[in-house]
């Protein structure tokens, strides 16, 4: 398939929209990266909840 | 297949793990399909310009915001209806994916609206009742965890997702039902009113936004799990020190 | 903090955001169910004459007159059946263009005359290159004029 653009300038520019456009997939890769991140502290807070209860047993 | 059997923490904790990596790269490879075709192969917009290509995130990331909530509250009935505890779970697994989607529809929706119609935002009625659906989000969030009893916190969130789903039919309708400055469906079941390179991109990446959302949920979902069943044997089994 | 504080702000973050939700839902219903009046609307007094409100319609073909200091534009608003004039004074957005659809925010003077504070362009839901409109065009498919009509547009 023939590809759209004329240059990597030409896909950046946007047509002169690359502010509007490249400010909606940013957003979009920030809200993944972040919510990935969050998703990998969760669990690792998780497992350390499970830790802590184990050790608390092992105490007792 | 004995569904009740996946209907316990225990075994579908296991299931959901062996899913999951599936899931994100079915997702990265439709991403990576659909961008190709929709950032690159897609011709220009006769009437916007190039800045129409806001829609390969804007359509599926509005699309998700209706379905994932549609889904929570799917769970939200099954938790008031049959008190089944992976419910809530899934239910409370959703909700913070749905609500970046909405974010995320409306944040694009700003960003096309601007050099299109001419303003960031206005108070049409899908502009608003999009912006209630985020509420909605929140709402289920914060109520959800206001609760000591974690299974009180799943009732009453799942009540409330349960009568937000009025909200769902009023987003999708808005545009028909009343004067909008948003247009009407470009996509409907008669047909679509796209080109069909455009078309094409639209939905691998509405199917990428799908497969994201079922990974991120079924990881969101173990750590659930792992939070409320912390003290059962099954888990310390499940997870080695 | 306590388990019972922590409840209370909870509950109270809780109900403060449904009645946020509430109260836009009620901001929407009572000012902007109806985001734009049609001349039609307009002409049959169901506009709000006294406040400002919006005009929905197509530009009117030939109607754009661009005035000598530049920034002010006069223009038509038609929905096939009726006409306003408006007149405006600043930046008009890019996909404003005389056949295609457009929403004005201002008052409507004793005079018949429109005046805008706020202009803003309204598309359609069409995504095609720019050959295939053209095709389009030159088959005689007044695609826009159909589209606009079509939503909203009880009379």
């Amino acid at each position: 398939m023939n590809l759209w653009w004329k240059s990597a300038a030409d896909f950046w520019a946007m047509g002169g929209a690359g502010y509007f456009v490249w400010m909606s997939y940013g957003a979009l890769l920030l809200a993944v990266v972040i919510e990935l991140i969050g998703l990998a502290l969760r669990r690792r807070r998780a497992l350390a909840a499970i830790e802590e209860e184990r050790e608390l047993e092992a105490e007792n | 297949m004995n569904w009740f059997y996946y209907a316990s923490p225990a075994t579908f904790y296991g299931l959901a793990g062996r899913l999951a990596p599936y899931f994100f790269l079915l997702a990265a490879v439709l991403t990576g399909w659909g961008l190709y075709l929709g950032m690159l192969v897609a011709p220009t917009d006769a009437q916007q310009g190039e800045v129409y290509r806001v829609i390969y995130i804007h359509v599926p990331a509005a699309w998700m915001s209706m379905f994932l909530y549609f889904i929570m509250a799917c769970y939200g009935a099954l938790t008031l209806i049959f008190n089944t505890r992976l419910s809530g779970m899934m239910a409370r697994a959703i909700a913070p994916t749905g609500a970046m989607f909405t974010f995320i529809a409306l944040w694009t929706g700003a960003f096309w609206g601007k050099p299109t119609w001419g303003a960031y935002w206005v108070w049409d009625a899908r502009l608003t009742s999009e912006l209630v659906l985020l509420f909605l989000y929140f709402g289920f969030i914060a109520l959800a965890n206001a609760f000591e009893d974690p299974r009180r916190g799943d009732r009453a969130a799942a009540l409330l997702a349960v009568i937000g789903v009025v909200n769902l039919p009023i987003i999708y309708f808005s545009v028909k039902w009343w004067n909008t400055l948003h247009q009407g469906a470009s996509v409907s079941f008669k047909g679509t009113s796209m080109h069909v390179t455009m078309f094409t991109a639209m939905l691998v990446m509405s199917a990428a936004a799908w497969m994201y959302a079922i990974a991120v949920t079924l990881v969101r979902v173990r750590s659930i799990i792992l939070e409320r069943e912390r003290r059962a044997q099954w888990v310390r089994e499940a997870v080695k020190a | 903090m306590k388990p019972r504080t922590r409840r209370a702000v909870a509950i109270a973050a809780g109900v403060a955001i449904v009645g946020v939700a509430v109260g836009l839902v009620l901001k929407a219903f009572q000012s902007n169910l109806v985001f734009f009046f049609t001349p039609t609307q307009v002409a049959g007094k169901q506009a709000p004459l006294d406040r400002n409100f919006r005009i929905g319609g197509l530009v009117e073909e030939g109607s754009v007159k661009r005035q000598a200091d530049a920034l002010r534009v006069n223009f038509k608003v038609t929905d096939g059946a009726q006409t306003i004039p408006v007149t405006y004074i600043g930046i008009l957005p890019d996909l404003f263009k005389e056949g295609k659809g457009v929403v004005a925010e201002g008052k409507l003077g004793a005079d018949g005359l429109f005046t805008a504070s706020q202009v803003l362009a309204k598309h359609d839901e069409n995504y095609m290159p720019p050959e295939a409109a053209e095709a389009l065009k030159q088959a005689g498919h007044p695609m826009a004029k159909e589209k606009f009509a079509g939503q909203g547009g009880k009379p």
